[in-house]
């Protein structure tokens, strides 16, 4: 038996396909859990060897076209069974297959994992398996540097406080029934509990203020909205630097979202053109719209577009209301033409407002600049002690779970024994995130603490 | 003047906790067998609390006598009171503790060791042990060379054993036997690095000069359970223990006198267990603590010499005087014998293989304090694995490595080796991270194989352990299919303790999910229940209870055997294996790790050096 674990196995740089590879005894069932195939059929029907066309679905809607191929063990790269999911390229998309993958029951690879078991399952010789181990022990040593830089910032200092929140408990409770004939101090349920709800509580945090960390490294999910023909695309083309929207003059041009991942001094935007937003009867264009509807519920940043030439109409008005209090821009464009629009309507909903001419070039250093003091503003400084990659994410997602359950069970009416258990889990998980170990710890915390003994 | 004696497979020095499982593991797998004790009176004796079991440490008793030991069998024999402990707390920490009679219990060890085939029992100091071509030879105090090939040595607080009461101190073993002084130095000639710890004792005490009538009472369970599944015999409270408390009388005594503490006046240079620390030690430690707890405790059914637990010492005896008589009910007490600290050497158990070998020293074992432990159960637990492994050794058999995974006993051997101690071991249940799994309750399940396969375990036993396991299975399958259909005596048992009645038919598997609810309380309402013990039903509730528990560390442990199951060859030369980063060659060269779970847990070795290694050894050896 071994976990099954899963990675994106094409290089980050964007390119047409990305692929996912899943690896595992459970490869398959988790490869049927995210991929509908265009048949109806399931992954698990295959024999080796064999592909299907179909699409990949994922939270938030998520959803791309991909091509499913199945190894069945062991006749594939790692000698287990493996699916792998070959999707559009970029990292939007594959980042999200992943997250599927890791939402169905997968566990992030680690770095040579795959071909740490490809070795294992006796697939590869011994000059490959040199080669690889030096590209293992370098990953190692990455890992390590991350590992030392993270005890050394703010982040570790979190972590260790909430280590420290369920040490205690953890301590308390093992003191509790491993000395029972000592007077150790009776543990109540309510008290647990209490205990048990602050840890959540900064954990959470911790894992929220991640989400962003991890944008901050992968990208933030960024849409760019407003009316058709306000200059979405153009816009789009000018902060990424490439003809990638189709610019017409003809308004409903871009019928789907687009991605492109684009660098603004130093912060990476995932950018996502949409169609533009208004009531239409073309069905295609239909399925547009709510499309970017979606993507604005789900966006990390918006920008939304308005036309300075025109007066405010109800599709604008609605966009206003949709993104008051989120992060986002309002881009007053066309400012080079005759402004009829009523800004004073959008200054008041709307914190950060900058004017551009997208066509002229006008106005693009006030709107990189507005988007950093957005994004800093969201606290998205990336020094500032928060989860920066999926790995430390995941770690604080599952310790999370577990502190979950604990208090779950807690209330159910477990016995402490088994309390006890998913408080280890959640410590182990959070000392795997800082690169520590958990068993003596709480040991040395039991005789620091408490007076036992014969 | 020397002269050649008797020849063993396997001689064991020290007729003690360990030494004993280990001579009768090893006479018993048929090796021709010689134990050693310095004084045929102290065999088997229980020197500090007269107790065995307590948390982890029933663990561990169980699991002795599910692989075919002896001290389950002695406790039942000699149990005065019986208490399970932490009932309340969940199966996982269940703990059985029993108090037993003394001399019944070393009286009933001394006499199995008599009539055990391939086994003598000898008096006599070893004072030399010397390395041969094919085995070793042992020394006697009054001349008789014994060559063997393999040596147990468990030598527990008797080997460089130093008293100390207050200012005086003494060359001793405990109870008053002789220490065995010789045997130190020759172990240092061979190369073996010895170290100090200490351990204490509190006094003894007249019962009869104890006022008990203000001291709470504790009593046995009202249905106490064998620690041995062969126990036949009822198993019987016998005696009460009682509680006293220290107060700010005592803390004053102690204060007044700490500079005439050996501790605290530099003498004792041997390091003492953090959980067992002396009543001086608690006051400094814990100065706000108003009061301590001492549980007083019979000795036995023939004496009136009661253990004072909570309350060792090392201050001068008249210091302990004052001290004790400052707690309830002991205005008048009088001391039979005086608390002492006890120094002793012993190992760094790092040096050994999971096996209990020493790693440079082929066909030389270790068990108990000398290997860095404390206590009885601990102690016997390590002399069963290393007389199973010197008697497999002699018979040229592969060493027998029980796994965190299957076991306490693993767990405490693995820390011991592994991790190595910084002062004396005690066995905790938070110590094990597969504790839901590794119960008292199923210790039979888990290592009764491994008892027969070795034989120890007798087929008749074995057989009877099977059986006991087939029909928890059955019964969790039956609990599992069984509906009981909804009815007012169900909803009725149900609101009484205080959870939700059911309108529908409910399966019995997931009423007993509910914490409130256990097999007692739906006797009423299951009707088509089996005739089975209910000890039976108890585990198989515990098993339907914590099922998504268990399957969580099971999940676990089956990650840790794939690891366990990379064996690394003896001689693997770590300086071959590129990309280890420095400090884990090191490591893993001092360590020498027989597998690759054993090489993930050494403190340096970080899982990309795993990872390396496993790559290192799956391309060199196909492992």
């Amino acid at each position: 038996m071994s976990e099954t674990i899963a990675a994106i196995a094409t290089g980050q740089d964007p390119g047409g396909i990305g692929v996912i590879r899943i690896s595992g005894n459970n490869a398959v069932e988790i490869g049927d859990k995210v991929f509908k195939s265009v048949s109806g059929k399931k992954l698990a029907s295959l024999s080796g060897y064999h592909a299907m066309y179909g699409r990949v679905e994922g939270k938030n809607d998520f959803s791309d076209e991909a091509v499913a191929l199945v190894f069945i063990s062991p006749h594939s790269y790692t000698g287990e069974d493996v699916v792998e999911l070959s999707c559009h390229g970029g990292r939007y998309s594959t980042e999200m297959t992943l997250k599927a993958c890791i939402d169905a029951g997968a566990r992030p690879a680690q770095a040579g994992e795959f071909t740490k078991r490809a070795f294992e399952n006796g697939k590869m010789s011994l000059t490959q398996a040199e080669s690889v181990m030096n590209i293992v022990s370098s990953n190692g040593k990455q890992s390590a540097m991350a590992a030392m830089a993270a005890r050394e910032g703010k982040l570790s200092k979190n972590i260790a406080e909430i280590c420290n929140m369920l040490k205690d408990i953890d301590a308390t409770l093992a003191a509790w029934s491993d000395f029972p004939e000592d007077d150790t101090p009776v543990v109540t349920e309510d008290e647990l509990i209490k205990s048990l709800e602050k840890a959540e509580e900064k954990l959470t945090e911790v894992v929220e203020a991640g989400k962003y960390g991890c944008l901050i490294q992968e990208g933030i999910r960024t849409v760019i909205c407003g009316r058709p023909n306000v200059g979405k695309s153009t816009l789009m083309n000018l902060l990424s630097g490439k003809e990638k929207s189709i610019v017409t003059d003809i308004p409903g041009t871009t019928r789907d979202t687009v991605d492109e991942s684009v660098n603004v001094d130093g912060c990476v935007l995932l950018l996502s053109d949409t169609a533009g937003i208004r009531e239409t009867n073309d069905k295609v264009e239909t399925i547009g719209v709510e499309r970017a509807k979606k993507a604005i519920e789900t966006a990390q940043l918006i920008l939304a577009l308005f036309d300075s030439s025109e007066e405010l109409q109800k599709e604008d008005i609605e966009l206003i209301d949709m993104i008051a209090g989120r992060p986002s821009i309002a881009i007053i464009n066309k400012s080079d033409k005759n402004k009829k629009i009523d800004d004073k309507y959008i200054l008041n909903k709307i914190k950060h407002t900058v004017y551009i001419s997208a066509r002229e070039e006008l106005g693009i250093e006030e709107l990189k600049k507005s988007i950093l003091s957005v994004t800093q503003l969201e606290n998205l400084d990336a020094a500032s002690g928060i989860i920066i990659n999926e790995r430390q994410l995941y770690c604080a997602k599952i310790a999370l779970e577990n502190i979950g359950k604990a208090i779950d069970d807690t209330k159910y009416g477990m016995t402490f024994d088994a309390i006890n258990v998913s408080i280890d889990n959640a410590l182990e998980k959070l000392f795997e995130l800082t690169g520590e170990r958990v068993s003596e710890e709480i040991v040395n915390e039991i005789f620091s603490k408490f007076c036992i003994g014969k | 003047m020397n002269y050649k004696a008797e020849e063993y497979d396997v001689a064991v020095i020290g007729a003690g906790h360990a030494g004993i499982e280990a001579a009768l593991a090893s006479a018993r797998l048929g090796c021709k067998t010689v134990i050693f004790t310095i004084n045929m009176d102290s065999v088997g004796n229980l020197p500090c609390n007269p107790a065995i079991g307590g948390t982890a440490k029933g663990h561990l008793v169980f699991e002795i006598d599910a692989l075919g030991g002896e001290m389950g069998k002695a406790a039942d024999v000699s149990t005065i009171q019986s208490r399970m402990l932490n009932r309340g707390k969940g199966p996982a920490v269940h703990s059985m503790r029993v108090q037993v009679d003394r001399k019944m219990y070393s009286e009933y060890m001394k006499h199995t060791l008599e009539k055990q085939e391939n086994l003598l029992l000898r008096q006599a100091e070893i004072v030399a042990i010397e390395r041969t071509n094919n085995g070793w030879t042992l020394t006697t105090r009054l001349g008789a060379q014994h060559d063997v090939s393999c040596v147990i040595i468990a030598t527990g607080t008797y080997l460089g054993g130093r008293v100390f009461v207050g200012d005086v101190n003494y060359e001793s073993g405990p109870d008053g036997m002789f220490a065995a002084t010789q045997l130190s130095q020759s172990m240092k000639e061979l190369g073996l690095k010895l170290r100090r710890f200490k351990t204490g004792t509190p006094a003894r005490v007249l019962k009869s000069s104890i006022d008990f009538s203000g001291l709470d009472e504790q009593c046995g369970d009202e249905d106490p359970i064998p620690f041995s599944s062969a126990t036949e015999n009822e198993i019987e409270n016998k005696v009460k223990c009682y509680i006293s408390w220290t107060n700010d009388n005592t803390k004053k005594v102690i204060k007044d006198n700490l500079h005439r503490s050996p501790l605290y006046g530099g003498m004792i240079e041997g390091v003492g267990p953090r959980y067992c620390p002396s009543i001086e030690d608690k006051i400094v430690r814990f100065p706000d603590k108003p009061r301590h707890q001492c549980f007083i405790e019979p000795c036995g059914i023939n004496t009136d010499e009661m253990y004072l637990q909570g309350i060792s010492s090392s201050l001068p005896e008249d210091v302990q005087i004052s001290l004790y008589r400052t707690m309830d009910g002991m205005e008048n007490v009088k001391i039979m014998r005086s608390a002492y600290a006890i120094e002793y050497d012993c190992i760094d158990p790092t040096e050994m293989y999971p096996s209990l070998e020493f790693k440079e020293f082929e066909g030389l074992f270790g068990a108990g304090q000398f290997n860095g432990s404390s206590g009885y159960e601990e102690a016997a637990a390590q002399g069963l694995v290393a007389g199973i492994n010197a008697a497999r050794k002699v018979k040229k058999l592969e060493p027998i490595i029980f796994s965190r995974s299957n076991s306490y006993i693993g767990t405490l051997i693995d820390d011991l080796v592994t991790k190595g101690v910084m002062d004396p071991y005690r066995m905790m249940t938070s110590r094990s991270e597969y504790r839901l799994v590794l119960r008292q309750d199923n210790a039979q399940e888990r290592l009764s194989e491994i008892g027969y396969e070795i034989g120890l375990l007798s087929k008749e036993s074995y057989e009877i352990f099977k059986r006991n396991i087939a029909l928890k299975y059955e019964e969790i399958e039956r609990a599992k299919k069984t509906t009981i259909s909804p009815s007012e005596k169900l909803n009725e048992i149900l609101v009484s303790r205080e959870t939700t009645p059911v309108e529908t038919g409910v399966r019995l598997a997931d009423l007993l999910k509910r914490p409130q609810i256990n097999y007692k309380s739906l006797e009423e309402v299951d009707i088509t229940r089996p005739d089975i013990p209910q000890q039976i039903l108890e585990q198989a509730e515990v098993e339907i209870k914590y099922e998504g528990y268990i399957k969580r560390q099971m999940d676990q442990i089956n990650e840790l055997k794939r690891l366990e199951r990379k064996i690394i060859p003896k001689d693997i030369d770590y300086d071959d294996v590129k990309g280890l980063r420095l400090e884990a060659t090191e490591k893993l060269k001092k360590f020498r790790p027989i597998n690759v779970g054993q090489a993930s847990r050494i403190s340096g070795v970080s899982p990309a050096d795993v990872s390396v290694l496993m790559i290192y050894l799956k391309a060199k050896f196909h492992c």
